[in-house]
Formats: structure tokens, C-alpha cells, sequence
């Protein structure tokens, strides 16, 4: 599986997502912000971060950045995506996926491990985990809490677009389990073709038992062909 | 314009100063000129109260690669790699704008490591407040968190460690100090040192403005009622513009572009030219109508002096400027050649290729003023606390008290508005005794942590002085770290009176001896002083970072409780010292007697036993025991698991609350499997280390036999409300 990294200036967690790529088999490349043509790649992930410092709002410059392009084009052609934090955040300016991140309802960044649940488990990102598992997973972030307009949040649930949502560690979706005031506890949705995906979990902070724990890796291994 | 009294006073400069610059230039100076010296012979460059007794501090040894004097201290922890590390104070700053303060306190200490040639791989924090009652301390402490957090969080390194600390003494001057480490291949270290003449001098990154004019020597004086009028001193921080500079340095640093590198922090343009060209023994002529501006009008003493953040200076070797040139335009940074070295020794500054300032280097490096001011000693005093007349109170009660309170309660609060995770190679995280921070890629370590003990500094410097490194030592011991360096952050009040002085010079001496006996030097720190207002100056805060290697990491050590029914030993001899202790001052409010003492041989063999404890694997848990005694340890230890204590009490206990809350050093609890109880005996006793068996871990309850018992999770209930509260 061939895999891109586009780097922005201030992304932070593409080294982080590449070494993950890498230790799962990805022939993976950088692609800097600047490119304006895209490797051949099976799955292109927009990484964590602070592109462009999140100046004017998080995501909105790189949503208009040169490589942007390219990543529609590519998502338009089917190419898998994937969002994490500040990468879900560039999908929503892009329209690629629905909706938006608001600031946390407690106006503070936030960095734990959280639990959330695998809600669709029949998609490319998801195969291999099970439906309704519960992981343990990192978040850092400022802007999480998605909020999208009641069409679309049928349509997400309709179409079994949601992918996960926080929960308890006893699998409870509820008010008190929700760390940054996401609607319906989501944490991440898919778009309607199912090829892209946005969250705001960071599984590549998850892929080794001495750092963490490994509950990130069934996602890669689920693109893996 | 003519230079009168009012305008020498206004830079900070004495009387007598002003004359030995006269001397010393064999002229009056410009304003140009003596706004330079103010900038380079303020306390905070020159290091002209300090120097006398710093340079007794133990800086070498076999793993120090670079000492005090660069940018940043630099050890060897083996193989091709290095470990750089550096903290500073931006306590002044930080008090009169708490977010843009602390912000770029972290990025001033970021600057120091990767201008070295490291990449940043951990972000510490110390930091002080007054009394949590105190009008100002809740908008200090959340705009200091928040400010450490935006800076940190965006540029991507994680912050993993810190201590945040409430006493009156910081009512009106709290402390910020941050820590930063790196990690740089040993080959590819870079230094401040100019050489070669007619080399081109660099002006790398963000545009120069007019924040942070005289920001040094801001910091270089007392706070008065006038304190809001010095916002403007304070500098403004872009994460963003700093994340860009340190990659394209990175970038940079790849080949032999880079003669020399420098960043532009305390007095910018000034201190880095300066400092670049006096250690090369060169001259260094700088064009001030190429700098970069971001207002218009600025004039020569305005550039020379602005602290604008996120700028470095660069020598270049020949040829190098377009491939240097490319890299910062890829990043989106201004390059632009500003001078060149020169054989002259001197600084000299045009503007449109008119002179607008000459001044001989070493008058402004080597020449500058240094004091060796009157200091007295603190005696040891000999008063006692009376306990027969305290009104009694309960061990349950007490310990409820302490864990509740604002010092003791958990930090977590804080901490998860940290970024600890990015860069994926943090271990540990904040809370346990140190963080453990892998090596990209590599089977190796570092742990890293921070400590002060102001009570005990205040008490007797001398004693808290040698207290602050064992205590720190044993942290890192604590996560199965051989502790290699230390660096130092010396916050102390006005080095003037004879009576601060004393506390400076008597706390080094306590840090020295203790740093010598066990091997850990001090390769890098900074000295602030006129910490206080209005003549009340803070108790003498000196703050040790250290850094300690495990070769192989292949678990992570922690003081949380593992098991049900695994045996509990106290290393080290518990006396029952209760003078200076948080027990007192939590319960009584009594701050009186002598702290207690250090005793170096017992502290090293205890540290070094319990190292290899956790090397062998026999041992499930590891915490030192610190302010709150044993059994705040034993709770902290609980607190967060599934497992309390079931403690006996030992007989013949004269005064159980002496035993439970004593501070005394150099002791450590062990959480040990039963079947390895034996071989850990063998151990300890082989090498003739104390050591009591005190009970065990329970499920579910934290218990002293006929005293008290309590569910674990009242305690952790307890020991994290406080926060929500305030």
C-alpha cells in the first residue's frame, strides 16, 4: 500500500502518523504543502497539528492550500482519506466531510486517553476491529466538539456514516463521557462514499504497548490490502 | 541627545557603571551605546552578581560534553546520540502578562536547544504562584497555564513534567521557569563561537518590532506599583513562526552550512552579536538598515534592543548564503544578510553605511562589571516546635487536610491542557516521580523532572540547597534512571541586600556539595534575581531539572500500586522530622525550625540500591518520599489504583505523627512481590542499606492498623477536588 503525509507548515503529528504508516508495512512519502502534484498513493492522510498556527480559524488555510487540490481530486476519484484533528478539521474547510469543530465546551485544549466506540465496523477503515468494541485512545486538541446541521446528522446516522463515538470505558455513550461537547458524542464520521474518514482520536499515538497501547493499529490493518 | 543622570538611571546603569563605560570607551557614548551596555551589563545578561559563586559549581564530568556557557548544556548518554537541556526563568514577564509571559518563556527555552542542534523532544515547567486566597493568583495560574500549554501544544513537543507550587511568598512576583530537552547526534552539535573573518552574518526568521525593548533589564529590577506600565517590555509569542525556524534550522543543520548559530533571546540583536563574536575573539560590523521590520521608523537603538521572539543569527561559511537562502524561503522566513565578521574586536553598527555606534567587544563581554557583594550567613536556628502544646489531631483528618490542599492536590487539571503525548515516544507521563522520554527509534531513555523546596531554602539555604539536587536525584532513581546532569534555575530577591546574597551563596554551596558527592554536574542554568517587590523579596527558589538515562527500556517504572498482597519496605531511617514540614504548615500553620538534614552517603547508597532493585525486576512500584512524608507517599501511591495499604504501625511509637508525616530524607518505598522479597533482602542487606517492612497493599482500602481506614477512591475523590472548587 503506497501512503502520502501532507505536511503543512505547523502540522506536528506527521512524524508521528509516518512512523505509524511505516510500522505497519505503508510505503509512505511527505508531501509538502507547496506540491502540486500527489505521489500515486492508496491512502493519503492529512495529519495533526497546527496548520498554518490555526490562524483565522483551525484548518481554514490549509482547506486553501496549493496540495488541497490535489487531495480532492484524488477523494473525488475514490483515494482513501484520512483526517486526524487538525487533518478532520482542514476535511470540514475542504467540504469533504460535513459539519464543523467548534472550541471544546470547556474552552480548554485537552489532552487524554479517552474510550470511544466503533460504531460501523463494515468499512474500509474498520474492518478489523469489531462493532461496538471499545478502545482506549489518545485526544489533543482544542477545536473537537462537531456540530453539523440535522439533515446531515440523519443522513450520518441513516447511512451508518458515524464511526465513533466517545463513550465510558463500559462502552456508554453519554453526556459524561463526552470530553469536548461533541454532538451525539461523535468522534469521528465518514463521508457519504465511505472513502473518507475524519476524527479527531489520534490512533497513531496508539501502536505501541511501551508509549500506549496498541488499540490504533486495527485501523491501519484494516486499509492494508 | 545628551546622556544626563535621569536617562543613565532609566537604563538601569549606576553612577559608577557609567564611568568605567566612559572609561572604557575613552568617551561619552551615544544613546545607541548606552542603551548596549544596559542591555549587556544587566543582571540578567552579565551575570554580574552570580558569576563569583557559580563558577564554583561542579561542571564536569566524564558524560558532559558541553558545561555552563553556550546556549545549552550538553551530555553524553553513549552510542551517537546527545542530550541537550537547558532551564530559564521568565518570572517578570510572566507577572505582569501571565499567557504572553509564559508562552514565550517556552519559547526562549526551545530556541536555546534546537539552536543547537537538537531536536526538542520534552517540555518541563516549574512554576510559582502566591497564596491560591490572593486576588491575582487565579488569573496568574490560568493565564501561565495556558500560555505554556498554546506555546508547547502548537509547536508539538510535549510537555510532560512540572511542579506547580502555592506560597504567599509569590503573592506579588510569581515564577515561570521552563525546561527544555533535546536530542542531537554528537557529530552534529552546534555552538555560538564565531570564526573566520569577513563571513556573512545571517538575520534569520521573524521580522524585528518593537516588543521586549529593555526587557532585560525589566527583569533585572524589582517590581514597584508602576509594574503595569512595564507591559510593554514583555515580548509577544508565534508558536507558529517558531515551529517554522526550528525546522528550517533542522533543515539546515544537515550539512556544514553553519559556522556558528545564535538565538536572539534576552537583549536580541545585542546579546547574540555580542556573545557570537567576543567568543570568537573577531569583530562583527551589522547593517541595521537590512533588518527586517515589522513597524516603520525603527531606529538602530530600537533593533538593537527589541526582544522580539522567534529570530536567530547565523555565520555562514562562503558560498553558503543561496542554499541557506532556499531553505528559510521554503519555510516562508526572512534570510537576509545583515554584516559580516571583522578583525577589529569591536561592534559596530551603520545604518545607510554611516556609523552609528563602535564599542569595543570585551568592554561590553569580558570587561563587564562584576561584584563579589556583601553576603552574610543564615545560622541554623535552634528552635524547636513544642508539640505537647499543639491542639491534637487526627492521622485520618491530617492527611485528608494535606491531600486536599492546594499544594498536594492533583495536578491533573493542569496537565491535560498539555500536549504529553505528541512526538509518540512519551513513556511517562506527569504525575509519576519523573517522565521517561524514548529516544526516536532506539531501545534508550531519558527520564526527566523538575524540584524546588523553598521552605527548606528559606530555613536554611545551605541544607535546601543540598536538599533540591538529592531530591531530585532520587526522582529519577525512582523510574529506574541513572541521574547524569542537572540543570539549574536560581530564583532568588535582590542580590543588594547582604541578606539575600547569603541565601544565593549558601544554597550553591549546599547544590555544589551535594552535586559532587553524587556525580551530577550542573551543565547549564540561569541565575534571577530581584524576584520580589517593593523590598519583600520571595524566599530563595532555586529549581533543579535533571536528566537521568535508562539504557533499556523495556517497561516503565512508577509509584502506582500493581498488586493485592505484595509486601511494602521503607528504605532509609524514618527519625520523624517535622520542622519545616507540609504537615505543620498545612495543620498549624507553623513554618518554624531547622529543615531536615541530608546525609550524602546514606542518600547515594540508598539511591543506588534501589536502582538496582528495579534493574534486577524485582520490584513493582518505586516512590521517594517527599514533602508530606510517608504516608502522603503511601496515599500518592494508592490514589488512581485498585490497591491501598494495610500499614502496622511499628511498636514502641512514641508519637505516630512524627513517623507518619516526618520529612526525612533520602528514603524510598517499594512495592515487592513476596516471592522476591527474599532476593531484595539479600540485596539490602549485603550492602548494609536500612530498610523497614511496613505492611502490604489491600484491595480497596487505605488502612493504618487501629488508627484509620479509608476507600481509596474517597481519597482520590479528595485529592482532586480542589481545583474545581476555586
Amino acid at each position: 500500500m503506497n501512503s502520502s503525509v501532507i505536511v503543512f507548515p505547523g502540522s506536528n503529528c506527521d512524524r508521528d502518523i509516518a512512523t505509524a504508516l511505516e510500522k505497519m508495512q505503508f510505503k509512505n512519502q511527505m508531501v509538502w504543502h507547496k506540491e502540486t502534484k500527489l505521489p500515486k498513493s492508496d491512502l493519503i492522510v492529512v495529519p495533526g497539528g497546527f496548520s498554518y498556527g490555526d490562524y483565522l480559524r483551525s484548518g481554514a488555510i490549509a482547506g486553501k492550500s496549493l496540495i488541497i487540490n490535489e487531495v480532492i481530486k484524488a477523494a473525488n476519484e475514490g483515494c482513501l482519506i484520512l483526517g486526524i484533528c487538525n487533518g478532520f478539521q482542514i476535511l470540514t474547510e475542504t467540504g469533504l466531510l460535513k459539519g464543523v469543530l467548534l472550541r471544546n465546551k470547556n474552552l480548554k485544549f485537552i489532552n487524554k486517553d479517552i474510550n470511544i466506540k466503533v460504531i460501523n465496523s463494515d468499512t474500509k477503515f474498520s474492518n478489523k476491529y469489531k462493532k461496538n468494541q471499545i478502545l482506549k485512545i489518545n485526544i489533543a486538541h482544542n477545536e473537537g466538539n462537531y456540530f453539523t446541521n440535522s439533515d446531515h446528522l440523519n443522513e450520518l446516522k441513516n447511512e451508518n456514516l458515524i464511526a465513533f463515538k466517545y463513550c465510558d470505558k463500559d462502552g456508554n455513550v453519554n453526556e459524561s463521557a463526552n470530553p469536548n461537547g461533541s454532538l451525539e458524542n461523535i468522534a469521528g464520521i465518514f463521508n457519504s462514499k465511505k472513502n473518507i474518514l475524519g476524527m479527531m482520536p489520534h490512533p497513531e499515538r496508539m501502536v505501541d504497548n511501551l508509549i500506549s497501547n496498541t488499540d490504533g493499529i486495527n485501523l491501519f490493518s484494516s486499509l492494508l490490502k | 541627545m545628551k546622556i544626563t543622570n535621569q536617562l543613565i538611571e532609566k537604563h538601569g546603569l549606576k553612577p559608577e557603571e557609567y564611568s568605567t563605560i566612559k572609561k572604557l570607551l575613552k568617551r561619552e557614548p551615544n544613546l545607541l551605546e548606552l542603551g548596549i551596555f544596559s542591555a549587556m551589563w544587566n543582571e540578567h545578561c552579565s551575570y554580574k552578581s552570580s558569576r563569583k559563586h557559580l563558577k564554583n559549581l561542579p561542571t564536569k564530568g566524564k558524560k558532559v560534553i558541553q558545561g555552563p556557557g553556550e546556549n545549552a548544556g550538553v551530555i553524553d548518554i553513549g552510542d551517537d546520540d546527545a542530550i541537550i537541556f537547558k532551564i530559564e526563568s521568565h518570572n517578570h514577564p510572566s507577572y505582569i502578562e501571565p499567557y504572553q509571559g509564559a508562552a514565550t518563556g517556552v519559547g526562549g527555552i526551545l530556541r536555546d536547544v534546537f539552536t543547537m542542534g537538537a531536536r526538542p523532544i520534552a517540555l518541563l515547567n516549574s512554576i510559582h504562584f502566591g497564596s491560591p486566597s490572593h486576588f491575582k493568583t487565579k488569573s496568574l495560574l490560568n493565564g501561565v497555564v495556558s500560555g505554556i500549554g498554546g506555546y508547547g501544544n502548537c509547536i508539538g513537543i510535549p510537555t510532560v513534567a512540572g511542579e506547580t507550587k502555592f506560597n504567599s511568598t509569590y503573592n506579588e512576583n510569581i515564577l515561570v521557569n521552563a525546561m527544555a530537552v533535546g536530542h542531537a547526534k554528537k557529530d552534529k552539535i552546534f555552538y555560538s563561537k564565531a570564526k573566520g573573518l569577513n563571513k556573512s552574518v545571517v538575520y534569520v526568521g521573524s521580522k524585528t518590532g518593537r516588543d521586549g525593548i529593555h526587557g532585560a533589564s525589566m527583569a533585572s529590577a524589582e517590581f514597584d506599583e508602576n509594574s503595569e506600565d512595564k507591559k510593554p517590555t514583555v515580548q509577544v509569542g508565534d508558536p507558529f513562526t517558531e515551529k517554522l525556524l526550528m525546522e528550517a534550522c533542522l533543515e539546515l543543520m544537515k550539512d556544514k552550512s553553519i559556522i556558528s548559530i545564535q538565538d536572539m533571546g534576552a537583549a536580541g540583536l545585542t546579546s547574540s552579536s555580542v556573545e557570537m563574536a567576543s567568543k570568537g575573539e573577531l569583530g562583527i560590523e551589522l547593517h541595521l538598515d537590512k533588518v527586517p521590520c515589522r513597524e516603520e521608523n525603527m531606529t538602530p537603538y530600537e533593533m538593537m534592543l527589541s526582544e522580539s521572539q522567534e529570530r536567530m543569527l547565523i555565520i555562514l561559511e562562503d558560498g553558503k548564503e543561496k542554499h541557506a537562502n532556499e531553505i528559510f524561503k521554503k519555510w516562508d522566513l526572512d534570510f537576509v544578510v545583515i554584516g559580516r565578521t571583522t578583525n577589529t574586536n569591536k561592534l559596530t553598527l551603520k545604518y545607510n553605511n554611516k556609523i552609528e555606534g563602535e564599542i569595543p567587544l570585551d568592554a561590553l563581554a569580558s570587561k563587564a562589571p562584576i561584584y563579589d557583594r556583601k553576603w552574610v550567613k543564615k545560622k541554623l536556628t535552634k528552635n524547636k516546635v513544642d508539640f505537647k502544646k499543639l491542639k491534637k489531631v487526627k492521622i485520618e483528618d491530617a492527611l485528608i487536610k494535606i491531600l486536599s490542599s492546594a499544594n498536594h492536590s492533583d495536578k491533573n487539571w493542569i496537565t491535560s491542557q498539555y500536549d504529553q503525548m505528541v512526538m509518540c515516544d512519551t513513556a511517562q507521563k506527569s504525575g509519576a516521580d519523573a517522565a521517561i522520554i524514548r529516544i526516536h527509534n532506539k531501545e534508550k531513555a531519558i527520564a526527566v523532572t523538575v524540584d524546588s523546596s523553598s521552605n527548606y531554602c528559606k530555613a536554611h539555604p545551605l541544607t535546601g540547597g543540598k536538599q533540591i539536587v538529592c531530591e531530585n536525584w532520587r526522582n529519577l532513581i525512582s523510574v529506574g534512571a541513572k541521574p547524569i546532569a542537572i540543570t539549574n534555575c536560581l530564583n532568588f530577591g535582590n542580590p543588594e541586600n547582604p541578606k539575600i546574597m547569603g541565601e544565593f551563596a549558601e544554597c550553591l554551596i549546599g547544590i555544589k556539595e551535594s552535586c559532587e558527592f553524587l556525580n551530577f554536574p550542573v551543565v547549564s542554568g540561569n541565575v534571577s534575581f530581584y524576584n520580589g517587590t517593593n523590598k519583600k523579596n520571595i524566599s530563595p527558589t532555586p529549581v533543579i531539572g535533571g536528566v537521568g538515562l535508562i539504557q533499556k527500556l523495556k517497561k516503565t517504572m512508577d509509584h502506582k500500586f500493581k498488586k493485592d498482597d505484595s509486601i511494602i519496605i521503607v528504605i532509609g531511617k524514618t527519625f520523624g522530622h517535622l520542622e519545616q514540614s507540609v504537615f505543620l504548615e498545612e495543620i498549624y500553620s507553623i513554618l518554624d525550625g531547622q529543615p531536615p538534614e541530608i546525609n550524602l552517603i546514606n542518600e547515594k547508597n540508598n539511591g543506588e540500591n534501589v536502582l538496582e532493585i528495579i534493574n534486577k525486576n524485582l520490584v513493582n512500584a518505586v516512590h521517594d518520599i517527599s514533602t508530606g512524608g510517608l504516608l502522603v507517599a503511601l496515599a500518592e501511591m494508592s490514589m488512581g489504583t485498585n490497591y491501598g495499604v494495610k500499614i502496622n504501625k511499628p511498636k514502641n511509637l512514641t508519637n505516630s505523627l512524627k513517623y507518619f508525616f516526618g520529612e526525612d530524607q533520602g528514603r524510598y518505598i517499594l512495592e515487592i512481590d513476596k516471592e522476591n522479597f527474599e532476593k531484595v533482602e539479600k540485596i539490602l542487606k549485603n550492602n548494609n542499606i536500612f530498610y523497614e517492612n511496613i505492611g502490604s497493599t489491600q484491595k480497596d482500602y487505605f488502612e493504618i492498623d487501629k488508627e484509620m481506614r479509608i476507600d481509596i477512591k474517597e481519597l482520590y475523590k479528595i485529592n482532586n477536588q480542589w481545583y474545581n472548587n476555586y
